[in-house]
């Protein structure tokens, strides 16, 4: 229920990684970390002081962190990339295609600083393309957690899945409102039950859609907030029979309105069930410096941004 | 002591098989191919010590990483006639729904290669990889990759080349084929790599040079270098060769890089070589 779902306190997302490596590091002992230059922001600092013998430091090269990655992977070992989500993605794009998704290696790539709310470094930094660019690659797993719980828990379920992983979380504090909540990857989250519209929202813009379905529950609007943490493989059956529900849609993410989230949703429901859709998303634009709410606010990822977007499309129905 | 004319033969097959894979296919990269025929049955069929029953990990295994994906034919060959997949498999060299792609890759299965190679500059990365996997499961076996010398106009082969010497991966060999040719001229005139000897060195390399031609030095080279391994250093060979070599035609120009022979000059080049293990 949507009244049961509150915030017991902030902590990043990227704090939920690093306790996702310290939760799988005493029982696998086929991980290994690489980072380029980025330990402490990473939050791996643990890992390295246990296992420095799985712990590679390659240096600010991202180009051979990744190429390194696929040849510990082809030996057998589990490698885990670590840096910002620019240099994850953007920067080695033809290395991941070629050394990592084409070949099939079982690499992890863990991306935290994505997104706008990176804020003061601005926008050479703040990446809104790579779920795209990571969405398109064949056979990549794409997962965008919500909060730190969401996060540790799918850094544990990317070390047993066989495959390429982008693991996309971030940099700021953020609330935290998942723990004991399943998670599964390709398992499409409900969190609460509507019947007017349906949001669909990645990363942090879960937290903006909960208060935002709250505001709206205060107008008489009912909201189903479906969490899709996991953008490919979608899980198109989830997406589906909740809109054959609601009638209408709005997606949130922050990323470009292109190639990310909402893309993702509205291929499915063309093929499918073509109903009224809404993108709260950044608008084909860069980002700058700012705070992380301050940039949320400006570039239409605010919780009033979500309200509005679906007043607009419980209209179009 | 090795056989070298018995290598010697071989070889003669494996130039042969290049010449008839590309022919056929009438595309694909036959100059750098013909020059690193001797350095390839060197490894296979002398120097590495690996099981034709493939598996991906290949743990308690040499390893071997072409970086320069194109000279895939010479490859293929070498493969095929170590015994990893049939012979008469060649045939079907960029082919629709082969296993012999252009350029070499794990995607549709075919046994003897673990990564795909194509877009330059990547290999010595994941031949790094793979030898850092073989020291932390204590396997003591060696890791060879084969780079191309205009390949290192590529930035990432100097990140790797950095990352090995500091980080004294020591079960590595890294060959650079230093055949001066690139597509659009020789290295000389497009971007010239000056000393590769002093830059590995430089690095924290061990550095060898060798004759890739001589079938005798290389064997010879690849033995002092496996010699070396496990002495804090990674080693790097120098391998000197002839675009081409073996055709008179293709030898030493940058022409035949990546174009195939019509009938007239496939009889030619053929001509030329040996048929010393039978033709597929």
């Amino acid at each position: 229920m949507l009244e049961n779902i509150q915030s017991t306190g902030k902590k990043a997302t990227r704090d939920g990684f690093g306790a996702g490596i310290d939760a799988l590091s005493a029982e696998n002992e086929q991980m290994v970390i690489l980072t380029a230059d980025l330990a402490g922001s990473m939050k791996i600092e643990n890992f390295i002081r246990d296992f420095p013998e799985r712990y590679i430091q390659v240096g600010i090269a991202e180009a051979n962190m990744i190429g390194i990655a696929s040849g510990l992977a082809t030996g057998g070992m589990i490698p885990f990339t670590t840096t910002f989500a620019n240099f994850s993605t953007g920067r080695v794009y033809d290395q991941i295609r070629q050394s990592v998704a084409y070949a099939d290696k079982n690499v992890k790539i863990c991306a935290s600083h994505a997104g706008l709310t990176l804020g003061e470094d601005g926008a050479t930094h703040q990446i809104l393309e790579d779920i795209g660019l990571m969405r398109m690659l064949p056979g990549m797993t794409v997962i965008n957690p919500c909060d730190y719980h969401q996060t540790k828990a799918a850094t544990i379920a990317i070390a047993a899945h066989h495959g390429p992983v982008y693991l996309r979380f971030g940099r700021p504090s953020w609330p935290m409102f998942t723990e004991n909540m399943p998670f599964e990857i390709g398992k499409a989250l409900q969190m609460t039950e509507g019947t007017d519209v349906t949001i669909f929202a990645t990363g942090h813009m879960v937290w903006q859609a909960v208060e935002a379905a709250k505001a709206l529950a205060q107008k008489g609007i009912s909201v189903e907030l479906i969490n899709i943490h996991t953008i490919k493989p979608l899980d198109e059956a989830a997406v589906l029979a909740s809109v054959r529900k609601t009638g209408c849609v709005v997606t949130c993410e922050e990323h470009n309105r292109f190639g990310g989230l909402g893309d993702t949703i509205a291929q499915v429901l063309t093929a499918n069930h073509p109903v009224p859709q809404e993108f709260v998303a950044v608008n084909d634009s860069f980002g700058e410096s700012g705070t992380p709410m301050e940039l949320l606010d400006k570039y239409g990822l605010s919780v009033e941004d979500v309200v509005k977007a679906v007043e607009r499309v419980v209209k179009r129905k | 002591m090795a056989d070298i004319k018995k290598l010697q033969a071989i070889a003669s097959q494996v130039r042969r098989d290049i010449v008839r894979q590309v022919a056929a296919a009438q595309s694909g990269h036959p100059g750098g191919s013909l020059g690193c025929a001797d350095l390839l049955v060197a490894l296979y069929f002398e120097v590495m010590d690996f099981k034709t029953d493939f598996k991906m990990d290949g743990q308690q295994e040499d390893l071997f990483f072409l970086s320069n994906g194109h000279i895939s034919p010479v490859w293929y060959s070498v493969l095929a006639r170590s015994g990893f997949f049939p012979v008469a498999e060649l045939a079907t060299f960029r082919q629709i729904n082969s296993r012999l792609q252009g350029h070499p890759t794990t995607h549709e299965g075919l046994p003897g290669i673990r990564t795909a190679s194509g877009s330059l500059g990547q290999g010595l990365s994941v031949a790094i990889g793979a030898a850092l996997s073989k020291r932390m499961n204590k396997d003591p076996k060696t890791v060879f990759c084969l780079m191309g010398d205009g390949e290192q106009e590529e930035g990432q082969v100097w990140e790797a080349v950095m990352f090995a010497g500091h980080h004294k991966v020591d079960n590595l060999i890294a060959i650079v084929d230093r055949n001066n040719q690139q597509i659009d001229g020789s290295l000389t005139e497009v971007l010239d790599m000056g000393d590769l000897q002093v830059k590995y060195g430089n690095f924290g390399w061990t550095t060898l040079h060798m004759d890739g031609n001589d079938m005798a030095d290389v064997v010879a080279t690849l033995a002092k270098a496996k010699a070396l391994t496990g002495q804090g250093k990674p080693i790097f060979i120098d391998m000197k060769t002839e675009m081409g070599k073996g055709v008179d035609f293709m030898e030493g120009t940058h022409q035949w890089h990546g174009k195939a022979p019509n009938t007239e000059q496939t009889e030619h080049a053929l001509a030329q070589l040996e048929e010393t293990l039978g033709d597929y």
